[in-house]
C-alpha cells in the first residue's frame, strides 16, 4: 500500500489515520519482541511522533507498517538503554541479534504474522472482564487512543486509563500468555474474542457519538477471518457484521429515530456489502459447521434478498431460527423465532409463543407483544405493552419510537441474543 | 515460571450435609490423586487444608507491644479453607490446575500470582 500517497505530502490527520490502521500490527510485533505491553505501546507512540514529522514532510514510506515497527523498535531500544531495568530486559531480548533489525525489510513473515492473533487472544483472555477485553482490544489492536476508548464506554479519560493500566498489570503479574490457544482450547477461547468484536460493533450501532466503532469492528473481524480461515464462526461473524452494516445508513432518520426494517428504503442498502456478506454465508453453508454467528448471518442474508418486507422468505427464516434455537437456546432467540412464526402462521400463533417467555425486563419483548396484540385488534392491551416497552427502552430514539405506539410496524431483533447477559439491549435492530 | 496461590474458600454456615464416611473416603482419594499429579508434573510447592477459622489467633503490634487476640482476623463469612502453592509456566497452566482442583473439592478456587522478588 501507499504507492499512490507516496508521491504527495500528507497532512497530520491522514498520518493519524494510516498510523491507526497499521499500529496494531506493530504493537503486537513489539510485545512479542520485548515481552512487555507498555514498552511496546510507548515505543509505537514515539514512532507516531516521528511519523507526524517525517511523513508530512517527505511523504509516506513505501511500507508504512514496516517503517512503524522498525522505528518503534529502535526507539524502544534507545529508551531501554537509558534505564537500568531496561538494560536487563534488553539482555533477554532477541532484538539486538543481527539480521533481526533490518529497516525496510520484508514486513513480518512466517510465524510473526500471527502476532496480532496472539495479541487479541491475550486481550480477550477469559481471566479479564468483558469490559477490559473490549477496552484492551480497541486500544492495542484497534489503535484507538485512551480518550477514544473512554468515549465508547462513556467514562472519563483518567478512569479509562486506570482500567487499562489495571488490566495490563494483571496480564503481566498473572502471566496471561501471549500465544494462540491450541486447537482443543479454541472453541472456549474463540467465544469471548468474537463476542468482543460483536460488542464493539453493537456499541457503534447504538451509539450516536461513536459510529466509527462499526467500521472498526468490521476491520477487526476481517483481520480475524484472514488469520483464522478455518474457523467458520469467525467467517460467520464477519458476514453478520457486513450484512448489518449494509442497512446501517437506512436504520435511522436524520433526527436519530429508528426506521424499522419494513419501512426502510431498501434501495439505500449497500449492495456491495450485501454481496460480500452473502458470499461468505454461502461458503459457510458449503462447509456445513453451523454456529450462532453463521445462522444469524444467514437470517440477515435472507432479509437482504427481499425487495419488500412482504416478499421475505419467512418459512426460510423460521427454519434458520429453529437451527439457531438448537445451538443458542436463549429466550431472545425464541422471541425472534416467534416473530417469524407470526409472519407464517399469524399473529395469534406468534403471541402464544411470546407469552411463554420470561423476558419481562427486556423491552423488545414488550414491543413485540404490543405489535402482535395490535395486529389482533386488542388495542388496549397493545397500548399498555408499548408503554411498558418505552419505560424499559435504553435509548431516546427507541423510547420516542415506542411512545408513538411503534408506528404500527413490526418489531424484531435478530442480532442481540449473544450479548444478552452482558448488554441486554445492545444492537437493537427493529424489523 | 511463576508461583501461584490456589486457594479454596468456604462460606461459613453454608448449608451442607456432613459427608458420609464413603463420601469422605472418595474425597480424600480425589485430593490424593490431584496432589500426586501436581507432584509428578513438578507443579507442587506446598499445600494443605486448614482447621476452621475459630482455631485462629491474631498477633499484632500496638504501641510497640505485641497483642495476641482470639481470631480470625477478617470478620467475614468467607474463609480460607485450604490452599496450594504451585509453580506454573503461565496463567493458562495455573488455571488448568485450578480446574482440576475445583473438580476434586467441589468449591471455587481463586488463583493469584505471587510477586517476583524483583517486583516486591
Amino acid at each position: 500500500m501507499g504507492d499512490v500517497a507516496a508521491a504527495g505530502k500528507l497532512d497530520e490527520a491522514e498520518v493519524g489515520r494510516i498510523f491507526r490502521e497499521e499500529s496494531g500490527r506493530s504493537v503486537a510485533a513489539l510485545i512479542r519482541v520485548f515481552g512487555d505491553i507498555d514498552v511496546a505501546q510507548d515505543a509505537v507512540q514515539d514512532a507516531f511522533a516521528v511519523a507526524v514529522r517525517k511523513w508530512t514532510g517527505d511523504g509516506l514510506p513505501p511500507n508504512p507498517g514496516a517503517w512503524i515497527t522498525t522505528t518503534a523498535r529502535n526507539r524502544a531500544i534507545d529508551r531501554l538503554r537509558r534505564e537500568s531495568r531496561g538494560r536487563e530486559l534488553l539482555g533477554e531480548v532477541a532484538v539486538l541479534s543481527p539480521g533481526n533489525n533490518d529497516p525496510g525489510g520484508p514486513h513480518e513473515e512466517g510465524p510473526v504474522q500471527d502476532d496480532r492473533l496472539r495479541l487479541i487472544f491475550t486481550c480477550c483472555h477469559p481471566a479479564l472482564s468483558t469490559e477490559a477485553q473490549v477496552a484492551l482490544t480497541l486500544r492495542l489492536l484497534g489503535g484507538a487512543s485512551t480518550k477514544e476508548v473512554a468515549r465508547s464506554f462513556l467514562v472519563t479519560e483518567p478512569a479509562m486509563a486506570q482500567r487499562l493500566a489495571r488490566a495490563k498489570h494483571k496480564i503481566k503479574a498473572a502471566r496471561i500468555p501471549y500465544r494462540v490457544p491450541e486447537e482443543h482450547e479454541l472453541p472456549d477461547r474463540l467465544r469471548p474474542l468474537l463476542a468482543v468484536v460483536y460488542l464493539v460493533y453493537n456499541t457503534g450501532l447504538t451509539s450516536t457519538t461513536d459510529p466509527d466503532l462499526c467500521p472498526e469492528a468490521i476491520r477487526l473481524a476481517r483481520i480475524l477471518a484472514t488469520l483464522m480461515p478455518d474457523e467458520t464462526e469467525v467467517a460467520g461473524l464477519l458476514a453478520l457484521l457486513l450484512l448489518t452494516e449494509s442497512r446501517r445508513a437506512s436504520r435511522t432518520r436524520p433526527d436519530g429515530s429508528l426506521v424499522l426494517l419494513g419501512e426502510q428504503d431498501r434501495r439505500r442498502w449497500d449492495r456491495a456489502l450485501i454481496k460480500e456478506g452473502q458470499a461468505i454465508v454461502r461458503q459457510c453453508l458449503r462447509r456445513n459447521q453451523p454456529g450462532a454467528y453463521q445462522l444469524q448471518a444467514a437470517i440477515n442474508a435472507v432479509h437482504a434478498d427481499a425487495t419488500t418486507l412482504e416478499q421475505t422468505d419467512w418459512p426460510q427464516i423460521v427454519a434458520l431460527y429453529d437451527q439457531l434455537l438448537a445451538v443458542a437456546a436463549t429466550p431472545v432467540v425464541a422471541l425472534n423465532r416467534a416473530i417469524a412464526i407470526s409472519e407464517v402462521q399469524g399473529a395469534a400463533a406468534g403471541l402464544a409463543l411470546v407469552d411463554e417467555l420470561d423476558l419481562d425486563n427486556y423491552h423488545p419483548f414488550h414491543a413485540t407483544r404490543a405489535d402482535l396484540l395490535r395486529r389482533l385488534g386488542r388495542n388496549g392491551d397493545a397500548a399498555a405493552a408499548y408503554e411498558r416497552a418505552a419505560a424499559l427502552s435504553p435509548t431516546d430514539a427507541e423510547r420516542d419510537f415506542l411512545k408513538q405506539g411503534g408506528r404500527g410496524s413490526r418489531w424484531a431483533n435478530p442480532t442481540t441474543h449473544l450479548l444478552e447477559r452482558s448488554r441486554p439491549a445492545a444492537g437493537m435492530e427493529p424489523l | 515460571m511463576t508461583h501461584y496461590l490456589l486457594s479454596v474458600h468456604s462460606v461459613e454456615g453454608e448449608a451442607r450435609d456432613p459427608m458420609t464416611e464413603e463420601e469422605m473416603r472418595q474425597f480424600m482419594e480425589r485430593v490424593g490423586v490431584l496432589e500426586g499429579e501436581m507432584k509428578s508434573a513438578g507443579a507442587w510447592v506446598f499445600g494443605g487444608a486448614l482447621h476452621d477459622p475459630d482455631t485462629a489467633t491474631v498477633a499484632r503490634v500496638s504501641d510497640s507491644e505485641v497483642l495476641t487476640t482470639d481470631g480470625p482476623f477478617a470478620e467475614s463469612k468467607e474463609h480460607l479453607g485450604g490452599f496450594y502453592i504451585i509453580e506454573a509456566e503461565d496463567l493458562d497452566a495455573a488455571l488448568a490446575w485450578a480446574s482440576k482442583t475445583t473438580a476434586a473439592v467441589s468449591k471455587p478456587i481463586e488463583v493469584r500470582p505471587f510477586r517476583h522478588v524483583s517486583e516486591a
